[in-house]
């Protein structure tokens, strides 16, 4: 099954020069040498649906790049292709490219495990596994072996709860299950979890739609300290979550990509007609 | 913040972690392929050792029927017929053909090549065909379990004289009988036909075939109803209270009784305190009801639960009681789920053994089955049984009768497949 | 209308007779179960206690020596023999240990290649072949652990110089499991599909290869629901009578040697219940007992394996 996007990548042809018509910088359809991240003509499809066509964008370093868009455009498959998160799914069938660091995540020599370990993942919903606090962080860093003993372990477990902001709230009891946190506090956990493995980028998928908004702003003040150190990629529904959040923004439609760049530039004046009836509350 | 630079996991812990994965894969797969592989090695097994049991060794005699030999002559009714010494006509005839067997001992290897069943074969024959007597009639008659045995290459003439079953002078016979062609190998009727004997050639499934029958009948007639019933009140009628989550519990935990402690009711129960008969199949119906019955409830609620609560209500709203929106509304729509775990739950009662033992169903029982009272085995008991025959001709037999219980079994449970399959609807 | 009115008048009274009738009949059928509950209690205590009149029930429960064939002494307690059902618990608990040996691991692989390993198409064609093994007699079984296994690992232990008892709890036992495989694999791709796809996703996306995730975070989420299927399998195995009647012995033997010829409670059951018998000698009466015995123990083991299965269905739903 994780064979298959990546013999169909071999045979296909490299498509040259530029495929969107909405361009407002003038750089899409190439990758750019400065970004962390690049998808080219990015192509997933699920059995016979395509859920996206041909999307090319560049991710830049210590940016917050929000993904927007309507429901079923395609932003969570986007986001998935991005730590092929999509393997797992057997009837997905992917074609096109996604560079990290300017080398092919699709590439058949590549090592899904260690691709996940530089790029992580916090999900919709808060997903701790049934075990304790301090071993819902230290299951990364263990399976990889990132800590020589036990001591380096605790200190990296300690620290990414911190960076978490999760640590004041919970040292005291760290061994009870990650699952009696609360909804919140759950998300942090996962998202302590996912940097304790000491990735570049985190990939975050609507992560505060479950969470109430006492929660949800301290999830974001988080994202915003987490941008100094991490590249972080976020798709969201809020409108007003990305504009407060973000640096990039990419809207999608549909399976593609209709607009995209700096986010204040998006919101104040979007291009697209379809961008404009979205991020004015139009539609959506 | 230099710390927290990338750092994967190293390359060579990398390689160990995909190769442990490989490993795990491999022992999954190998573990499904063990089962699979065990169902193979079982049906090829079971299905070559049968398959010689279709075909019996038979043998060409030729009979001069003497008048003499009966009471009345050509004009003898059956029953002066039955007097008659059809073992001594076979003798006669077998002793005419090889006039070398002269001493008492060559007479009587002479006369084992022949069934003792040869006899009753020749009885019928002559009941049936009255007018032959005083006639010089050729008639196939069963050869002994050891002359099919020899046919059949399962009887080694390599070995010395005193380790087989068959003389040195009992296989020269036996040459010259195929030579003249008076040895053939045969459909095997008697197989399907007839009901257990201690001569292998002459045992059949068919008293264990009928007794199955008869035993699944009762044991369906009882369990249905019972079963429906009692699914329909549990789901549709049953007030939420103690007494029927005490009733739920039960059900639940009586399907996970060992069949054989069903067996130890029947017996306490059915036999020694309303001293019903043993050997019965209506008693082995009855118990194997009482084992089926929850499989069938449990089925039966799942199927009425599957019809959306709409329709019901949609009954009641034009007027109907609630027992007439369950039996004219909800009950046909759940009827073909209830089928499907009534048929499951037949299949395995079918195969069940345990019980029948403990009330008496291991009977040895020669003649047919004609009602539900009389004696009789089952199918499976009848595999028990002839499983620990020592004699080698019992062997095949014993896979044949598998085969004919797995083809019953593996046919209803490709029926309530089918059943589920065509009649699954999602609302 | 009018006509409608005065029909309608008689009839509710009618129909409200027969339903009640119906009613009645209706719970009349679903006490039937409990009935059923009645009768074997009933049946298997008051028999047993009829026999412990004769033998007292330390005797039956501690004694360490089961012969109940012969009379040692024609003064003897019982005085048909003795009736120490240890080497027979002993017996069962080998055979089934063995039986679980096998069924476990395997049952549990073959869930985890159906579940996280198989394409769907796959699943679909392997799932219900794996599951006829389930539906074949227990007869069979028996008959091809007496006839092909037993011989087979005789010949096998004779080669290595093992001495295998042509009656072995092995060969018993490795059949035993192998029906069973389809039980513990069903139950057991159940709890696993019942984990939440987040769980599995969660471990892949910190980089865990696809068996680190079944085994550090789908395995350990779903153990409450295989450890009650196991205790299911459990009482299956040792409720199971035509394999072990066919291909296990029938004397007594304390051991613990798989290779070696040991008895059961359900071969005893049937060993002393069928062919002649007289039925109040204490030889037909310790069936009864040691039905109480299997009845009680396998009570227990569903009881507990329906509540943790139950407790765990309830946690993801």
């Amino acid at each position: 099954m994780e064979n298959n996007p990546i013999e169909s990548l071999i045979n296909s042809p490299i498509t040259e020069g530029p495929i969107m018509e909405d361009v407002r910088h003038g750089e899409e359809g190439y990758v750019d040498m400065k970004a962390k991240m690049a998808t080219k003509d990015l192509t997933v499809s699920y059995a016979k649906v395509q859920a996206l066509k041909g999307v090319s964008l560049n991710i830049y370093p210590n940016e917050v790049t929000a993904l927007i868009g309507p429901s079923g455009c395609g932003k969570s498959t986007f986001i998935r292709s991005l730590n092929r998160m999509n393997d797992t799914i057997s009837v997905c069938n992917i074609e096109g490219q996604v560079f990290l660091d300017g080398e092919n995540i699709y590439d058949p020599a590549r090592d899904v495990v260690q691709l996940r370990t530089q790029v992580g993942m916090v999900f919709q919903k808060p997903n701790p596994f049934p075990k304790s606090i301090f071993e819902n962080v230290a299951y990364g860093p263990k399976i990889h072996g990132l800590a020589a003993d036990d001591e380096e372990l605790h200190g990296i477990v300690l620290g990414s709860l911190e960076r978490a902001g999760l640590l004041d709230e919970v040292k005291d009891r760290l061994n009870v299950p990650g699952t009696s946190l609360s909804g919140g506090q759950q998300q942090r956990l996962c998202i302590a979890r996912a940097i304790a493995v000491r990735p570049d980028i985190i990939l975050m998928d609507e992560p505060c739609s479950a969470l109430d908004p006492i929660a949800t702003k301290r999830i974001e003040e988080l994202i915003t300290e987490l941008k100094a150190e991490y590249t972080i990629v976020i798709v969201t529904h809020s409108m007003q979550q990305a504009r407060r959040l973000s640096d990039k923004i990419a809207y999608f439609h549909l399976g593609s990509i209709v607009e995209h760049g700096e986010t204040a530039e998006v919101f104040e004046n979007p291009v697209d007609e379809r961008t404009a009836d979205y991020v004015l509350g139009r539609i959506g | 913040m230099t710390e927290l630079a990338f750092k994967g996991p190293s390359a060579e812990q990398l390689r160990r972690r995909h190769l442990a994965e490989k490993r795990f894969r491999l022992f999954a797969i190998s573990s499904v392929f063990l089962g699979l592989a065990f169902l193979g090695v079982l049906f090829i097994i079971v299905a070559i050792s049968g398959a010689d049991a279709v075909r019996q060794a038979k043998m060409l005699l030729t009979i001069s029927l003497d008048v003499d030999e009966f009471e009345e002559g050509k004009n003898s009714n059956s029953a002066q017929i039955s007097k008659a010494d059809f073992e001594g006509f076979i003798k006669k005839s077998m002793r005419s053909s090889f006039p070398d067997a002269k001493t008492r001992r060559m007479k009587r290897e002479l006369s084992k090549l022949v069934s003792s069943g040869a006899a009753y074969e020749l009885r019928e024959f002559i009941l049936t065909n009255p007018n032959q007597i005083g006639e010089e009639i050729t008639i196939w008659v069963t050869a002994s379990d050891d002359v099919d045995m020899l046919l059949k290459g399962k009887l080694n003439r390599d070995l010395p004289a005193d380790l087989r079953q068959l003389s040195d002078q009992q296989l020269l016979w036996l040459d010259q009988l195929m030579e003249q062609n008076k040895l053939e190998m045969q459909f095997n009727w008697t197989l399907f036909t007839k009901g257990d004997s201690r001569e292998p050639e002459q045992a059949g499934i068919a008293g264990a075939m009928i007794g199955s029958f008869y035993s699944v009948m009762v044991c369906l007639l009882i369990s249905f109803p019972l079963g429906v019933l009692a699914a329909i009140y549990l789901e549709s009628f049953a007030p939420k209270n103690a007494w029927t989550s005490f009733i739920e519990v039960n059900i639940n935990n009586l399907a996970a009784v060992p069949s054989i402690v069903f067996g130890l009711l029947g017996l306490a129960v059915f036999l020694n305190f309303f001293e019903l008969p043993r050997s019965a199949p209506l008693v082995g119906g009855m118990v194997l009801a009482l084992m089926t019955l929850p499989t069938i409830i449990i089925a039966g609620r799942a199927a009425i639960q599957s019809v959306p609560p709409s329709i019901k209500e949609a009954a009641l709203a034009v007027g109907a009681s609630p027992i007439q929106a369950v039996f004219h509304h909800v009950l046909p729509l759940a009827m073909p789920g209830m089928l499907t775990g009534t048929i499951i739950g037949t299949a395995r009662a079918l195969g069940e053994t345990a019980p029948l033992l403990m009330i008496g169903m291991v009977a040895f029982v020669v003649d047919l089955p004609t009602t539900f009272t009389d004696p009789a085995t089952a199918l499976p008991v009848q595999v028990f049984l002839w499983s620990d025959m020592p004699e080698t001709a019992f062997a095949e037999r014993t896979s044949a009768a598998i085969l004919v219980l797995l083809a019953f079994v593996g046919t209803l449970n490709l029926t309530a497949v089918i059943l589920r399959n065509k009649f699954e609807t999602r609302y | 209308m009018r006509e409608a009115t005065q029909g309608s008048k008689a009839a509710p009274q009618k129909r409200f007779w027969t339903e009640r009738l119906i009613m009645a009949v209706l719970i009349l059928c679903s006490s039937v179960a409990i009935l059923t509950t009645i009768g074997i209690v009933a049946s298997l205590i008051f028999e047993s206690i009829r026999f412990f009149q004769i033998v007292p029930i330390t005797d039956f429960l501690f004694g360490l020596h089961w012969s109940p064939q012969m009379a040692i002494r024609e003064d003897q307690v019982g005085s048909s023999g003795a009736f120490g059902a240890i080497p027979l618990l002993v017996g069962t608990l080998l055979i089934s240990a063995v039986a679980l040996t096998v069924a476990g691991p395997v049952g549990l692989m073959s869930a985890v290649f159906l579940s996280e390993y198989a394409s769907s198409s796959v699943r679909s064609k392997i799932k219900p072949t794996l599951e006829i093994l389930a539906g074949i007699p227990t007869v069979v079984y028996g008959f091809f652990a007496a006839i092909v296994v037993a011989p087979w690992l005789r010949r096998g232990g004779e080669a290595i110089g093992l001495d295998v008892s042509s009656e072995s709890a092995l060969a018993a036992g490795l059949v035993m499991g192998i029906m069973t495989i389809p039980f513990v694999s069903s139950i057991s791709d159940d709890a696993i599909t019942a984990v939440p796809t987040s769980l599995k996703e969660g471990a892949l996306a910190v980089g865990s290869t696809r068996s680190e995730a079944i085994k550090k975070v789908i395995i350990p989420a779903a153990l409450p629901g295989i450890a009650g299927g196991l205790l299911l399998a459990t009482s299956r195995v040792i409720g199971e009578t035509m394999i072990v009647v066919m291909a296990a012995g029938l004397t007594a033997k304390l051991t613990l040697n798989p290779l070696d010829a040991v008895t059961t409670v359900t071969v005893q059951i049937v060993t002393l219940l069928t062919g002649d018998q007289e039925f109040d000698s204490p030889k037909t009466l310790s069936a009864f007992a040691l039905g109480l015995m299997l009845f009680t123990v396998t009570l227990a083991l569903n009881v507990t394996a329906l509540k943790i299965v139950k407790a765990y269905r309830e946690q993801y739903d």
